[in-house]
Protein backbone atom coordinates (compact mmCIF):
# COMPACT_ATOMS: atom_id res chain seq x y z
CA UNK A 1 0.00 0.00 0.00
CA UNK A 2 1.93 3.21 -0.96
CA UNK A 3 -0.10 6.29 0.25
CA UNK A 4 3.13 8.90 0.06
CA UNK A 5 5.54 9.56 -2.13
CA UNK A 6 9.04 9.48 -0.90
CA UNK A 7 10.06 12.18 -2.64
CA UNK A 8 7.75 14.03 -1.10
CA UNK A 9 9.08 13.81 2.58
CA UNK A 10 10.79 16.10 4.22
CA UNK A 11 14.73 15.20 4.24
CA UNK A 12 15.15 14.30 7.90
CA UNK A 13 12.89 11.33 7.58
CA UNK A 14 13.79 7.79 7.21
CA UNK A 15 12.29 6.41 4.28
CA UNK A 16 11.74 2.94 5.32
CA UNK A 17 7.88 3.03 5.75
CA UNK A 18 7.84 2.47 9.45
CA UNK A 19 4.68 4.96 10.14
CA UNK A 20 2.59 2.46 7.11
CA UNK A 21 3.34 -0.47 8.91
CA UNK A 22 -0.03 0.33 11.08
CA UNK A 23 -2.08 0.97 8.06
CA UNK A 24 -0.70 -1.98 6.07
CA UNK A 25 -1.69 -4.38 8.95
CA UNK A 26 -4.92 -3.60 9.22
CA UNK A 27 -4.91 -3.56 4.82
CA UNK A 28 -6.37 0.07 4.75
CA UNK A 29 -6.99 2.27 1.74
CA UNK A 30 -7.28 5.43 2.55
CA UNK A 31 -8.38 8.38 0.50
CA UNK A 32 -5.74 10.61 -0.96
CA UNK A 33 -3.27 12.32 1.29
CA UNK A 34 -3.87 16.09 1.45
CA UNK A 35 -0.99 18.83 2.91
CA UNK A 36 -1.57 20.96 5.98
CA UNK A 37 1.16 23.31 7.37
CA UNK A 38 2.65 23.02 10.52
CA UNK A 39 4.45 26.32 11.12
CA UNK A 40 4.65 26.93 7.64
CA UNK A 41 6.49 23.40 6.62
CA UNK A 42 3.62 21.10 4.69
CA UNK A 43 2.57 17.80 5.92
CA UNK A 44 0.74 14.78 4.38
CA UNK A 45 -2.40 14.08 6.31
CA UNK A 46 -4.72 11.60 5.99
CA UNK A 47 -8.78 12.17 6.08
CA UNK A 48 -9.93 10.36 9.37
CA UNK A 49 -7.02 11.03 11.40
CA UNK A 50 -6.74 13.34 14.27
CA UNK A 51 -4.22 16.62 14.50
CA UNK A 52 -1.56 14.62 16.84
CA UNK A 53 -2.17 11.32 14.69
CA UNK A 54 -0.91 13.51 11.46
CA UNK A 55 1.90 14.64 13.62
CA UNK A 56 3.47 11.24 14.90
CA UNK A 57 3.06 9.64 11.31
CA UNK A 58 5.39 12.56 10.15
CA UNK A 59 7.83 11.58 13.29
CA UNK A 60 6.87 14.86 15.28
CA UNK A 61 6.34 14.05 18.85
CA UNK A 62 6.75 17.39 20.24
CA UNK A 63 4.56 20.41 19.71
CA UNK A 64 4.06 22.75 22.97
CA UNK A 65 6.60 24.39 24.73
CA UNK A 66 5.52 24.63 28.46
CA UNK A 67 5.87 28.48 29.88
CA UNK A 68 9.26 27.41 31.23
CA UNK A 69 10.26 26.24 28.21
CA UNK A 70 9.90 22.54 28.08
CA UNK A 71 8.93 20.38 24.99
CA UNK A 72 5.20 18.50 25.18
CA UNK A 73 3.24 16.48 22.70
CA UNK A 74 0.83 13.94 23.41
CA UNK A 75 0.21 12.12 26.28
CA UNK A 76 -2.71 10.62 27.30
CA UNK A 77 -4.41 10.20 23.61
CA UNK A 78 -7.52 11.07 24.97
CA UNK A 79 -8.61 14.06 25.46
CA UNK A 80 -7.94 13.85 29.58
CA UNK A 81 -4.37 15.64 29.77
CA UNK A 82 -4.24 18.80 27.55
CA UNK A 83 -0.46 18.28 26.83
CA UNK A 84 -1.03 17.85 23.34
CA UNK A 85 -2.55 21.80 22.92
CA UNK A 86 -2.14 23.12 19.84
CA UNK A 87 -3.45 25.98 17.36
CA UNK A 88 -5.28 24.87 14.50
CA UNK A 89 -6.59 27.52 11.79
CA UNK A 90 -5.87 30.59 14.44
CA UNK A 91 -7.90 28.79 17.53
CA UNK A 92 -5.21 28.26 19.95
CA UNK A 93 -5.73 25.58 22.98
CA UNK A 94 -7.06 22.79 20.70
CA UNK A 95 -6.49 19.60 21.81
CA UNK A 96 -4.60 17.68 18.89
CA UNK A 97 -5.44 14.08 19.81
CA UNK A 98 -9.42 15.07 19.47
CA UNK A 99 -9.13 17.71 15.98
CA UNK A 100 -9.68 15.96 13.26
CA UNK A 101 -7.15 17.27 10.19
CA UNK A 102 -8.79 18.69 7.51
CA UNK A 103 -7.44 19.78 3.93
CA UNK A 104 -5.13 23.20 4.30
CA UNK A 105 -5.56 23.37 8.08
CA UNK A 106 -2.85 25.76 9.26
CA UNK A 107 -1.31 24.32 12.09
CA UNK A 108 0.83 25.87 14.58
CA UNK A 109 3.05 25.20 18.01
CA UNK A 110 2.23 26.79 20.70
CA UNK A 111 3.78 28.05 23.69
CA UNK A 112 2.12 28.19 27.17
CA UNK A 113 -1.26 27.04 27.82
CA UNK A 114 -3.85 30.44 27.84
CA UNK A 115 -6.01 30.06 30.40
CA UNK A 116 -8.13 33.12 29.03
CA UNK A 117 -11.91 32.17 28.25
CA UNK A 118 -12.37 29.07 29.69
CA UNK A 119 -13.83 27.72 33.24
CA UNK A 120 -13.57 25.10 34.74
CA UNK B 1 -34.22 25.35 22.75
CA UNK B 2 -34.69 21.59 24.71
CA UNK B 3 -35.16 18.91 22.04
CA UNK B 4 -38.85 16.68 23.04
CA UNK B 5 -37.91 14.19 25.83
CA UNK B 6 -36.15 11.22 24.95
CA UNK B 7 -36.70 8.59 27.45
CA UNK B 8 -33.04 7.23 28.43
CA UNK B 9 -29.69 9.16 27.84
CA UNK B 10 -26.93 7.35 27.65
CA UNK B 11 -23.38 8.83 28.39
CA UNK B 12 -20.44 6.79 26.52
CA UNK B 13 -20.72 4.45 23.87
CA UNK B 14 -18.07 1.78 25.33
CA UNK B 15 -18.93 -1.57 26.14
CA UNK B 16 -21.15 -1.22 28.88
CA UNK B 17 -22.98 2.84 27.42
CA UNK B 18 -23.35 0.23 24.15
CA UNK B 19 -24.98 -3.07 25.66
CA UNK B 20 -27.54 -0.78 28.12
CA UNK B 21 -28.47 0.96 24.62
CA UNK B 22 -29.24 -2.21 23.03
CA UNK B 23 -30.86 -3.38 25.98
CA UNK B 24 -33.22 -0.13 26.47
CA UNK B 25 -33.95 -0.09 23.03
CA UNK B 26 -34.68 -3.76 22.57
CA UNK B 27 -37.42 -3.60 25.34
CA UNK B 28 -39.02 -0.04 23.11
CA UNK B 29 -37.40 2.32 24.90
CA UNK B 30 -36.41 5.39 22.98
CA UNK B 31 -32.54 5.99 23.77
CA UNK B 32 -29.92 8.71 23.01
CA UNK B 33 -26.85 7.63 23.04
CA UNK B 34 -24.27 10.52 23.40
CA UNK B 35 -20.59 10.13 23.43
CA UNK B 36 -17.31 12.02 22.64
CA UNK B 37 -15.61 9.86 20.33
CA UNK B 38 -16.32 10.18 16.87
CA UNK B 39 -17.22 6.37 16.58
CA UNK B 40 -18.97 3.94 18.45
CA UNK B 41 -16.85 1.17 20.74
CA UNK B 42 -15.17 3.56 23.43
CA UNK B 43 -12.25 2.49 24.17
CA UNK B 44 -11.88 -1.39 24.14
CA UNK B 45 -13.21 -1.49 20.76
CA UNK B 46 -11.76 1.92 19.58
CA UNK B 47 -11.87 1.80 15.46
CA UNK B 48 -10.65 3.84 13.07
CA UNK B 49 -12.78 6.61 11.06
CA UNK B 50 -14.29 5.07 8.24
CA UNK B 51 -12.37 7.64 5.86
CA UNK B 52 -9.06 5.13 6.65
CA UNK B 53 -10.83 2.76 4.75
CA UNK B 54 -9.51 -0.35 7.21
CA UNK B 55 -10.46 -3.30 5.82
CA UNK B 56 -9.19 -6.08 8.38
CA UNK B 57 -9.67 -3.54 11.58
CA UNK B 58 -9.89 -6.70 13.56
CA UNK B 59 -6.34 -7.32 13.44
CA UNK B 60 -5.54 -4.70 16.47
CA UNK B 61 -8.28 -6.17 18.25
CA UNK B 62 -9.74 -9.50 20.51
CA UNK B 63 -13.01 -10.32 20.43
CA UNK B 64 -14.16 -8.85 17.40
CA UNK B 65 -17.22 -11.48 17.09
CA UNK B 66 -19.04 -9.64 20.25
CA UNK B 67 -17.84 -5.89 18.72
CA UNK B 68 -19.27 -7.18 14.71
CA UNK B 69 -22.57 -7.79 17.20
CA UNK B 70 -22.62 -4.94 18.92
CA UNK B 71 -22.04 -2.65 16.01
CA UNK B 72 -25.08 -4.81 13.79
CA UNK B 73 -27.85 -4.21 16.40
CA UNK B 74 -26.49 -0.58 16.88
CA UNK B 75 -27.04 -0.26 13.30
CA UNK B 76 -30.44 -2.13 13.35
CA UNK B 77 -31.49 -0.10 16.27
CA UNK B 78 -30.46 3.38 14.81
CA UNK B 79 -32.14 2.34 11.92
CA UNK B 80 -35.26 2.00 13.42
CA UNK B 81 -35.20 5.00 15.30
CA UNK B 82 -35.22 3.24 18.62
CA UNK B 83 -31.53 4.87 19.31
CA UNK B 84 -30.44 8.33 18.40
CA UNK B 85 -26.24 8.06 18.14
CA UNK B 86 -24.60 11.45 18.80
CA UNK B 87 -20.97 10.96 18.26
CA UNK B 88 -18.60 13.74 18.54
CA UNK B 89 -20.01 14.85 21.83
CA UNK B 90 -18.94 15.81 25.59
CA UNK B 91 -21.54 15.71 27.95
CA UNK B 92 -19.79 18.90 30.44
CA UNK B 93 -23.04 18.89 32.54
CA UNK B 94 -26.34 16.86 33.71
CA UNK B 95 -28.74 18.55 35.49
CA UNK B 96 -31.25 17.51 37.57
CA UNK B 97 -35.16 19.37 37.15
CA UNK B 98 -38.02 18.16 39.22
CA UNK B 99 -38.57 15.58 36.60
CA UNK B 100 -36.29 14.06 34.18
CA UNK B 101 -32.72 15.65 33.61
CA UNK B 102 -31.06 18.19 31.30
CA UNK B 103 -27.32 16.76 29.47
CA UNK B 104 -25.31 20.08 28.20
CA UNK B 105 -23.17 19.06 25.49
CA UNK B 106 -19.93 20.76 23.83
CA UNK B 107 -18.93 19.16 20.35
CA UNK B 108 -14.98 19.51 19.17
CA UNK B 109 -15.93 23.22 18.08
CA UNK B 110 -17.65 23.97 21.24
CA UNK B 111 -20.68 24.09 20.08
CA UNK B 112 -23.37 23.45 22.64
CA UNK B 113 -26.51 21.55 22.54
CA UNK B 114 -28.94 20.39 25.03
CA UNK B 115 -30.91 16.73 25.06
CA UNK B 116 -33.72 16.33 27.93
CA UNK B 117 -34.47 12.18 29.04
CA UNK B 118 -36.35 10.80 32.02
CA UNK B 119 -33.05 8.08 32.78
CA UNK B 120 -29.45 8.97 32.22
CA UNK B 121 -27.31 5.99 32.44
CA UNK B 122 -23.53 6.88 33.06
CA UNK B 123 -21.05 4.65 30.94
CA UNK B 124 -18.13 7.16 31.13
CA UNK B 125 -15.12 4.73 31.40
CA UNK B 126 -11.70 5.26 32.81
CA UNK B 127 -8.57 7.26 32.07
CA UNK B 128 -5.27 6.11 32.85
CA UNK B 129 -3.16 6.85 36.11
CA UNK B 130 0.44 7.08 35.44
CA UNK B 131 2.56 8.54 38.45
CA UNK B 132 5.46 10.83 38.19
CA UNK B 133 9.03 9.43 37.70
CA UNK B 134 12.19 12.02 36.35
CA UNK B 135 11.62 12.52 32.77
CA UNK B 136 8.14 11.47 32.36
CA UNK B 137 6.68 15.09 30.55
CA UNK B 138 9.37 14.15 27.83
CA UNK B 139 7.76 13.92 24.59
CA UNK B 140 7.55 10.09 23.35
CA UNK B 141 6.49 9.35 26.62
CA UNK B 142 2.92 8.39 26.21
CA UNK B 143 0.20 6.80 28.82
CA UNK B 144 0.18 3.05 27.42
CA UNK B 145 -3.79 2.98 26.67
CA UNK B 146 -3.21 6.12 24.72
CA UNK B 147 -0.31 4.53 22.85
CA UNK B 148 -3.16 1.81 22.01
CA UNK B 149 -6.10 4.78 21.17
CA UNK B 150 -4.05 6.59 19.16
CA UNK B 151 -2.96 3.06 17.40
CA UNK B 152 -6.84 1.54 17.01
CA UNK B 153 -7.93 5.46 16.14
CA UNK B 154 -5.21 7.03 14.12
CA UNK B 155 -3.63 3.88 12.94
CA UNK B 156 -0.66 5.48 14.05
CA UNK B 157 2.94 4.98 15.98
CA UNK B 158 4.62 7.09 18.35
CA UNK B 159 8.03 5.78 17.59
CA UNK B 160 9.98 2.75 16.30
CA UNK B 161 11.59 1.51 19.33
CA UNK B 162 9.11 1.34 22.35
CA UNK B 163 9.23 0.10 25.67
CA UNK B 164 6.02 -0.64 27.84
CA UNK B 165 5.76 0.03 31.69
CA UNK B 166 3.84 0.14 34.96
CA UNK B 167 1.49 -2.37 35.94
CA UNK B 168 -1.86 -4.05 35.34
CA UNK B 169 -3.42 -6.05 32.70
CA UNK B 170 -3.08 -3.40 29.92
CA UNK B 171 0.41 -3.78 29.25
CA UNK B 172 0.10 -6.88 27.55
CA UNK B 173 -2.39 -5.85 24.67
CA UNK B 174 -0.58 -2.51 24.67
CA UNK B 175 2.39 -4.25 23.91
CA UNK B 176 1.07 -6.70 21.68
CA UNK B 177 -0.52 -3.87 19.69
CA UNK B 178 2.84 -1.66 18.85
CA UNK B 179 5.07 -5.02 18.07
CA UNK B 180 1.73 -6.20 15.68
CA UNK B 181 1.91 -2.96 14.43
CA UNK B 182 5.51 -3.12 13.56
CA UNK B 183 7.19 -1.15 16.75
CA UNK B 184 10.08 -3.04 18.27
CA UNK B 185 9.97 -3.62 22.11
CA UNK B 186 12.92 -2.72 23.29
CA UNK B 187 11.00 -4.44 26.70
CA UNK B 188 7.62 -4.94 29.07
CA UNK B 189 8.48 -3.80 32.34
CA UNK B 190 5.75 -5.07 34.55
CA UNK B 191 6.25 -3.81 38.62
CA UNK B 192 3.93 -6.95 39.75
CA UNK B 193 5.21 -10.29 40.66
CA UNK B 194 3.91 -12.84 38.67
CA UNK B 195 4.17 -15.75 41.19
CA UNK B 196 1.26 -13.21 43.84
CA UNK B 197 -0.79 -14.87 41.18
CA UNK B 198 -0.59 -18.09 43.31
CA UNK B 199 -2.64 -16.60 46.09
CA UNK B 200 -5.45 -16.01 43.70
CA UNK B 201 -5.44 -19.26 41.98
CA UNK B 202 -9.02 -20.31 42.33
CA UNK B 203 -10.69 -16.66 41.22
CA UNK B 204 -7.74 -17.17 38.56
CA UNK B 205 -8.90 -20.52 37.47
CA UNK B 206 -12.60 -20.19 37.04
CA UNK B 207 -11.76 -17.96 34.08
CA UNK B 208 -10.55 -20.20 31.31
CA UNK B 209 -10.91 -17.78 28.71
CA UNK B 210 -9.28 -14.94 30.88
CA UNK B 211 -6.56 -17.18 30.99
CA UNK B 212 -6.69 -18.21 27.33
CA UNK B 213 -6.36 -14.87 26.10
CA UNK B 214 -3.48 -13.73 28.57
CA UNK B 215 -1.87 -16.99 27.21
CA UNK B 216 -2.58 -15.56 23.85
CA UNK B 217 -0.73 -12.44 24.52
CA UNK B 218 2.40 -14.44 26.50
CA UNK B 219 2.75 -16.17 23.41
CA UNK B 220 2.60 -12.64 20.84
CA UNK B 221 5.31 -11.31 23.20
CA UNK B 222 7.39 -14.40 22.84
CA UNK B 223 7.10 -14.22 19.14
CA UNK B 224 7.36 -10.78 18.92
CA UNK B 225 10.57 -11.55 20.81
CA UNK B 226 9.68 -8.69 23.96
CA UNK B 227 12.53 -9.48 26.72
CA UNK B 228 9.67 -8.86 29.73
CA UNK B 229 11.20 -7.65 33.43
CA UNK B 230 9.30 -8.54 36.52
CA UNK B 231 9.12 -6.98 38.97
CA UNK B 232 10.87 -4.31 37.22
CA UNK B 233 10.18 -0.31 37.22
CA UNK B 234 11.99 2.31 35.40
CA UNK B 235 13.30 5.30 37.50
CA UNK B 236 13.88 7.81 35.48
CA UNK B 237 13.63 8.17 31.08
CA UNK B 238 16.09 10.13 29.44
CA UNK B 239 16.54 12.60 26.83
CA UNK B 240 16.31 16.51 25.54
CA UNK B 241 13.74 16.90 22.93
CA UNK B 242 12.28 13.46 23.07
CA UNK B 243 12.81 10.43 25.20
CA UNK B 244 15.90 8.69 24.00
CA UNK B 245 16.39 5.70 26.41
CA UNK B 246 14.96 4.59 30.06
CA UNK B 247 16.60 3.33 33.26
CA UNK B 248 15.15 -0.01 34.85
CA UNK B 249 15.64 -1.19 37.69
CA UNK B 250 14.48 -4.32 39.94
CA UNK B 251 12.39 -4.04 42.86
CA UNK B 252 13.03 -5.69 46.48
CA UNK B 253 10.23 -7.54 48.95
CA UNK B 254 9.38 -4.09 49.78
CA UNK B 255 9.02 -2.66 46.23
CA UNK B 256 11.98 -0.44 46.53
CA UNK B 257 14.62 -0.03 43.83
CA UNK B 258 17.18 -2.55 44.31
CA UNK B 259 20.39 -0.30 44.17
CA UNK B 260 23.34 -1.59 41.52
CA UNK B 261 20.69 -3.59 39.26
CA UNK B 262 19.90 -0.27 37.34
CA UNK B 263 20.13 -0.69 33.63
CA UNK B 264 20.06 1.39 30.68
CA UNK B 265 17.63 0.56 27.90
CA UNK B 266 17.73 2.77 24.37
CA UNK B 267 14.01 3.68 23.09
CA UNK B 268 12.08 6.36 21.34
CA UNK B 269 8.56 5.72 23.11
CA UNK B 270 8.42 4.69 26.41
CA UNK B 271 4.21 3.75 26.95
CA UNK B 272 3.33 3.69 30.84
CA UNK B 273 0.36 3.37 33.19
CA UNK B 274 -0.31 2.33 37.01
CA UNK B 275 -3.72 1.15 36.55
CA UNK B 276 -7.18 2.96 35.17
CA UNK B 277 -9.14 5.94 37.49
CA UNK B 278 -13.38 5.74 36.82
CA UNK B 279 -14.46 9.23 35.27
CA UNK B 280 -17.00 10.14 38.00
CA UNK B 281 -17.19 14.13 37.19
CA UNK B 282 -21.12 14.05 36.03
CA UNK B 283 -21.71 11.59 38.72
CA UNK B 284 -20.05 13.77 40.98
CA UNK B 285 -22.35 17.13 40.36
CA UNK B 286 -25.24 15.00 40.08
CA UNK B 287 -24.96 14.31 44.11
CA UNK B 288 -24.52 10.70 43.05
CA UNK B 289 -22.19 8.91 46.17
CA UNK B 290 -18.62 7.69 44.59
CA UNK B 291 -16.49 5.79 46.99
CA UNK B 292 -13.24 7.56 46.54
CA UNK B 293 -12.72 6.78 42.89
CA UNK B 294 -15.76 5.06 41.40
CA UNK B 295 -19.88 5.93 41.42
CA UNK B 296 -21.65 3.61 43.89
CA UNK B 297 -24.34 1.28 42.50
CA UNK B 298 -26.46 -1.37 43.41
CA UNK B 299 -27.25 -4.89 42.61
CA UNK B 300 -29.11 -3.12 39.61
CA UNK B 301 -26.33 -0.67 39.01
CA UNK B 302 -28.63 1.88 40.40
CA UNK B 303 -26.85 5.06 41.39
CA UNK B 304 -28.10 6.93 45.04
CA UNK B 305 -29.77 9.30 43.05
CA UNK B 306 -33.48 8.28 41.62
CA UNK B 307 -33.16 8.01 37.72
CA UNK B 308 -29.46 7.95 37.02
CA UNK B 309 -27.69 4.80 36.65
CA UNK B 310 -23.48 3.81 36.19
CA UNK B 311 -22.41 0.84 34.44
CA UNK B 312 -19.04 -0.11 32.96
CA UNK B 313 -15.72 1.08 34.35
CA UNK B 314 -17.13 4.63 35.95
CA UNK B 315 -18.50 2.04 38.19
CA UNK B 316 -15.30 0.33 38.80
CA UNK B 317 -12.51 -0.51 36.63
CA UNK B 318 -13.08 -4.47 35.59
CA UNK B 319 -12.33 -4.66 31.62
CA UNK B 320 -15.26 -4.51 28.34
CA UNK B 321 -16.46 -7.98 29.77
CA UNK B 322 -17.34 -6.31 32.85
CA UNK B 323 -18.65 -3.25 31.17
CA UNK B 324 -21.07 -5.25 28.79
CA UNK B 325 -22.27 -8.07 31.80
CA UNK B 326 -23.07 -4.45 33.75
CA UNK B 327 -24.48 -1.99 30.92
CA UNK B 328 -27.24 -5.38 30.25
CA UNK B 329 -28.08 -5.15 33.92
CA UNK B 330 -28.78 -1.07 33.66
CA UNK B 331 -30.56 -1.63 30.85
CA UNK B 332 -33.31 -4.19 31.90
CA UNK B 333 -33.36 -2.13 35.28
CA UNK B 334 -34.20 1.28 33.55
CA UNK B 335 -36.23 -0.33 31.21
CA UNK B 336 -38.24 -1.42 34.76
CA UNK B 337 -38.19 2.13 35.85
CA UNK B 338 -39.56 3.50 32.69
CA UNK B 339 -42.76 0.95 32.21
CA UNK B 340 -43.34 0.05 36.13
CA UNK B 341 -42.57 -3.41 35.42
CA UNK B 342 -40.46 -5.85 37.55
CA UNK B 343 -37.32 -6.12 36.64
CA UNK B 344 -36.22 -8.86 34.31
CA UNK B 345 -31.97 -9.27 35.18
CA UNK B 346 -30.56 -12.08 33.61
CA UNK B 347 -29.16 -14.92 35.96
CA UNK B 348 -26.57 -15.51 33.78
CA UNK B 349 -25.43 -11.30 33.29
CA UNK B 350 -25.67 -11.08 37.35
CA UNK B 351 -23.76 -14.58 37.92
CA UNK B 352 -20.55 -13.16 35.09
CA UNK B 353 -20.57 -9.61 36.95
CA UNK B 354 -19.98 -11.50 40.11
CA UNK B 355 -17.67 -13.64 38.93
CA UNK B 356 -15.63 -11.13 36.86
CA UNK B 357 -16.00 -8.39 39.55
CA UNK B 358 -13.82 -11.22 41.79
CA UNK B 359 -11.18 -11.58 38.87
CA UNK B 360 -10.53 -7.69 38.28
CA UNK B 361 -10.34 -7.30 42.22
CA UNK B 362 -7.34 -10.36 42.02
CA UNK B 363 -6.14 -8.21 39.20
CA UNK B 364 -5.83 -5.14 41.02
CA UNK B 365 -4.45 -7.00 44.57
CA UNK B 366 -1.87 -8.12 42.23
CA UNK B 367 -1.15 -5.01 40.17
CA UNK B 368 -0.04 -2.80 42.25
CA UNK B 369 2.60 0.40 41.44
CA UNK B 370 5.92 0.36 43.80
CA UNK B 371 5.03 0.61 47.05
CA UNK B 372 7.88 2.92 47.94
CA UNK B 373 7.53 4.89 44.11
CA UNK B 374 7.32 8.37 45.26
CA UNK B 375 10.66 7.97 46.73
CA UNK B 376 12.29 8.00 43.35
CA UNK B 377 10.66 11.16 42.07
CA UNK B 378 13.57 13.92 42.95
CA UNK B 379 12.65 17.11 44.05
CA UNK B 380 13.22 18.55 40.59
CA UNK B 381 10.42 16.21 38.62
CA UNK B 382 7.35 17.78 37.81
CA UNK B 383 4.65 16.13 39.59
CA UNK B 384 1.11 18.82 38.29
CA UNK B 385 2.09 18.63 34.06
CA UNK B 386 -0.21 21.37 33.68
CA UNK B 387 1.10 23.85 36.46
CA UNK B 388 4.51 23.21 36.05
CA UNK B 389 4.59 22.45 40.09
CA UNK B 390 7.74 19.83 40.78
CA UNK B 391 7.82 17.02 43.80
CA UNK B 392 10.29 19.45 46.22
CA UNK B 393 7.58 22.47 46.05
CA UNK B 394 4.68 19.66 47.06
CA UNK B 395 7.24 18.48 50.03
CA UNK B 396 8.16 21.60 50.74
CA UNK B 397 4.02 23.00 50.97
CA UNK B 398 4.01 19.91 53.17
CA UNK B 399 7.25 19.81 55.52
CA UNK B 400 7.84 23.28 55.76
CA UNK B 401 4.35 25.30 55.09
CA UNK B 402 2.43 22.39 57.04
CA UNK B 403 -0.22 21.61 54.51
CA UNK B 404 -2.05 18.38 55.69
CA UNK B 405 -4.09 17.22 52.99
CA UNK B 406 -4.23 17.67 49.40
CA UNK B 407 -6.69 20.82 49.39
CA UNK B 408 -4.33 23.19 51.21
CA UNK B 409 -1.52 21.44 48.82
CA UNK B 410 -3.07 22.31 45.56
CA UNK B 411 -4.10 25.97 47.06
CA UNK B 412 -0.44 26.37 48.68
CA UNK B 413 1.29 24.88 45.22
CA UNK B 414 -1.19 25.33 42.15
CA UNK B 415 -1.01 21.43 41.81
CA UNK B 416 -3.92 20.11 40.09
CA UNK B 417 -5.79 23.57 39.43
CA UNK B 418 -4.45 23.65 35.24
CA UNK B 419 -6.24 22.47 32.33
CA UNK B 420 -6.75 18.62 33.41
CA UNK B 421 -8.28 19.61 36.65
CA UNK B 422 -5.65 17.31 38.76
CA UNK B 423 -6.95 14.52 36.77
CA UNK B 424 -3.45 13.54 35.61
CA UNK B 425 -1.45 14.77 38.61
CA UNK B 426 -3.94 13.86 41.54
CA UNK B 427 -2.30 10.58 42.37
CA UNK B 428 1.40 11.69 41.96
CA UNK B 429 0.85 14.74 44.13
CA UNK B 430 -1.02 12.70 46.74
CA UNK B 431 1.92 10.36 47.05
CA UNK B 432 4.47 12.40 47.10
CA UNK B 433 2.93 14.82 49.31
CA UNK B 434 1.98 11.38 51.90
CA UNK B 435 -1.57 12.82 51.76
CA UNK B 436 -4.65 9.92 51.10
CA UNK B 437 -6.01 10.39 47.82
CA UNK B 438 -9.50 12.83 48.14
CA UNK B 439 -12.44 12.77 46.21
CA UNK B 440 -12.37 15.70 44.08
CA UNK B 441 -15.12 17.06 43.15
CA UNK B 442 -15.41 19.17 39.59
CA UNK B 443 -18.55 21.34 38.77
CA UNK B 444 -17.86 20.03 35.02
CA UNK B 445 -16.77 17.16 32.96
CA UNK B 446 -14.32 19.31 30.88
CA UNK B 447 -13.48 23.23 30.56
CA UNK B 448 -16.25 25.39 29.25
CA UNK B 449 -15.72 27.94 27.15
CA UNK B 450 -16.86 31.54 29.29
CA UNK B 451 -19.28 32.33 26.17
CA UNK B 452 -21.38 29.20 26.64
CA UNK B 453 -21.34 29.26 30.01
CA UNK B 454 -23.08 32.61 30.19
CA UNK B 455 -25.70 31.73 27.73
CA UNK B 456 -26.77 28.85 30.44
CA UNK B 457 -29.46 29.01 32.58
CA UNK B 458 -28.80 28.42 36.24
CA UNK B 459 -30.51 25.32 37.13
CA UNK B 460 -33.28 27.00 39.30
CA UNK B 461 -34.01 28.87 35.55
CA UNK B 462 -33.62 25.32 34.14
CA UNK B 463 -36.45 23.89 36.41
CA UNK B 464 -38.90 26.78 35.42
CA UNK B 465 -38.60 25.49 31.33
C1 LIG C 1 -6.89 4.92 26.80
C2 LIG C 1 -7.38 3.53 27.14
C3 LIG C 1 -7.14 2.46 26.28
C4 LIG C 1 -7.59 1.18 26.61
N1 LIG C 1 -7.31 0.16 25.75
C5 LIG C 1 -7.66 -1.11 26.10
C6 LIG C 1 -7.30 -2.22 25.28
O1 LIG C 1 -6.69 -2.04 24.23
N2 LIG C 1 -7.63 -3.47 25.69
C7 LIG C 1 -8.31 -3.66 26.85
O2 LIG C 1 -8.59 -4.82 27.20
N3 LIG C 1 -8.70 -2.65 27.63
C8 LIG C 1 -8.39 -1.37 27.28
N4 LIG C 1 -8.73 -0.33 28.10
C9 LIG C 1 -9.57 -0.60 29.26
C10 LIG C 1 -11.01 -0.18 28.93
O3 LIG C 1 -11.27 0.90 29.79
C11 LIG C 1 -12.04 -1.29 29.08
O4 LIG C 1 -11.59 -2.42 28.39
C12 LIG C 1 -13.44 -0.97 28.51
O5 LIG C 1 -13.34 -0.21 27.33
C13 LIG C 1 -14.33 -0.25 29.50
O6 LIG C 1 -15.62 -0.11 28.95
P1 LIG C 1 -16.61 1.06 29.39
O7 LIG C 1 -17.83 0.90 28.55
O8 LIG C 1 -16.77 1.06 30.85
O9 LIG C 1 -15.86 2.42 29.04
P2 LIG C 1 -15.11 2.96 27.73
O10 LIG C 1 -14.84 1.88 26.79
O11 LIG C 1 -14.01 3.78 28.24
O12 LIG C 1 -16.20 3.93 27.06
C14 LIG C 1 -16.56 5.16 27.61
C15 LIG C 1 -16.97 6.10 26.50
O13 LIG C 1 -17.55 7.25 27.08
C16 LIG C 1 -17.05 8.41 26.47
N5 LIG C 1 -17.17 9.49 27.44
C17 LIG C 1 -16.54 9.62 28.65
N6 LIG C 1 -16.94 10.74 29.28
C18 LIG C 1 -17.85 11.33 28.45
C19 LIG C 1 -18.63 12.51 28.53
N7 LIG C 1 -18.58 13.30 29.62
N8 LIG C 1 -19.45 12.83 27.49
C20 LIG C 1 -19.53 12.03 26.39
N9 LIG C 1 -18.82 10.89 26.27
C21 LIG C 1 -17.99 10.54 27.28
C22 LIG C 1 -15.63 8.04 26.10
O14 LIG C 1 -15.16 8.84 25.04
C23 LIG C 1 -15.79 6.58 25.67
O15 LIG C 1 -16.11 6.48 24.31
C24 LIG C 1 -8.29 0.97 27.81
C25 LIG C 1 -8.53 2.04 28.67
C26 LIG C 1 -8.09 3.32 28.35
C27 LIG C 1 -8.34 4.46 29.32
S1 LIG D 1 -2.97 13.80 24.58
FE1 LIG D 1 -4.03 14.14 26.44
S2 LIG D 1 -5.50 15.60 25.82
FE2 LIG D 1 -4.55 15.13 23.96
Amino acid sequence: MIRRNPQDRPPNLPLDRAQDRPLDLVRARPGPSFTVTVDGRPVDALEGQSVAAVLWSAGTVAWRVTRDGRPRGAFCGIGVCFDCLITVNDRPNRRACLVAAASGDVIRTQRGEGHDDLAH
Amino acid sequence: MTSPTNRLAVVGAGPAGLAAALTAAHHNIAVTLIDSAPQPGGQFYRQPAAALGARRPQALHHAWRTWARLRDRLDAHVAAGRIRHLPGRHVWFVELLDRGFILRTLTADDEPEVFAADAVLLATGAYEKVLPFPGWTLPGVVTAGGAQAMLKGGLVLPGRMAVVAGSGPLLLPVATGLAAAGARLAALIEAADPRAYGRHARTLAAHPGKLAEAAGYAGRLLRHRVPVLTRHTVVAAHGTDRVEAVTVAALDADGRARPKTERRIACDTLAVGHGLLPHTDLAGALGCRTDPARVVVDAQQRTDVPGVWAAGEAAGVGGAALALAEGEIAGRSVVAHLTGERPRIRSTAATSRTALRKFAAALDAVHTPPAHWAEQVADDTLVCRCEDVTAGAVRHAVTELGAADLRTVKLLTRAGMGWCQGRVCGPGVAGVAGCPPETVRRPFARPVPLSVLARTPSPTEGRQE
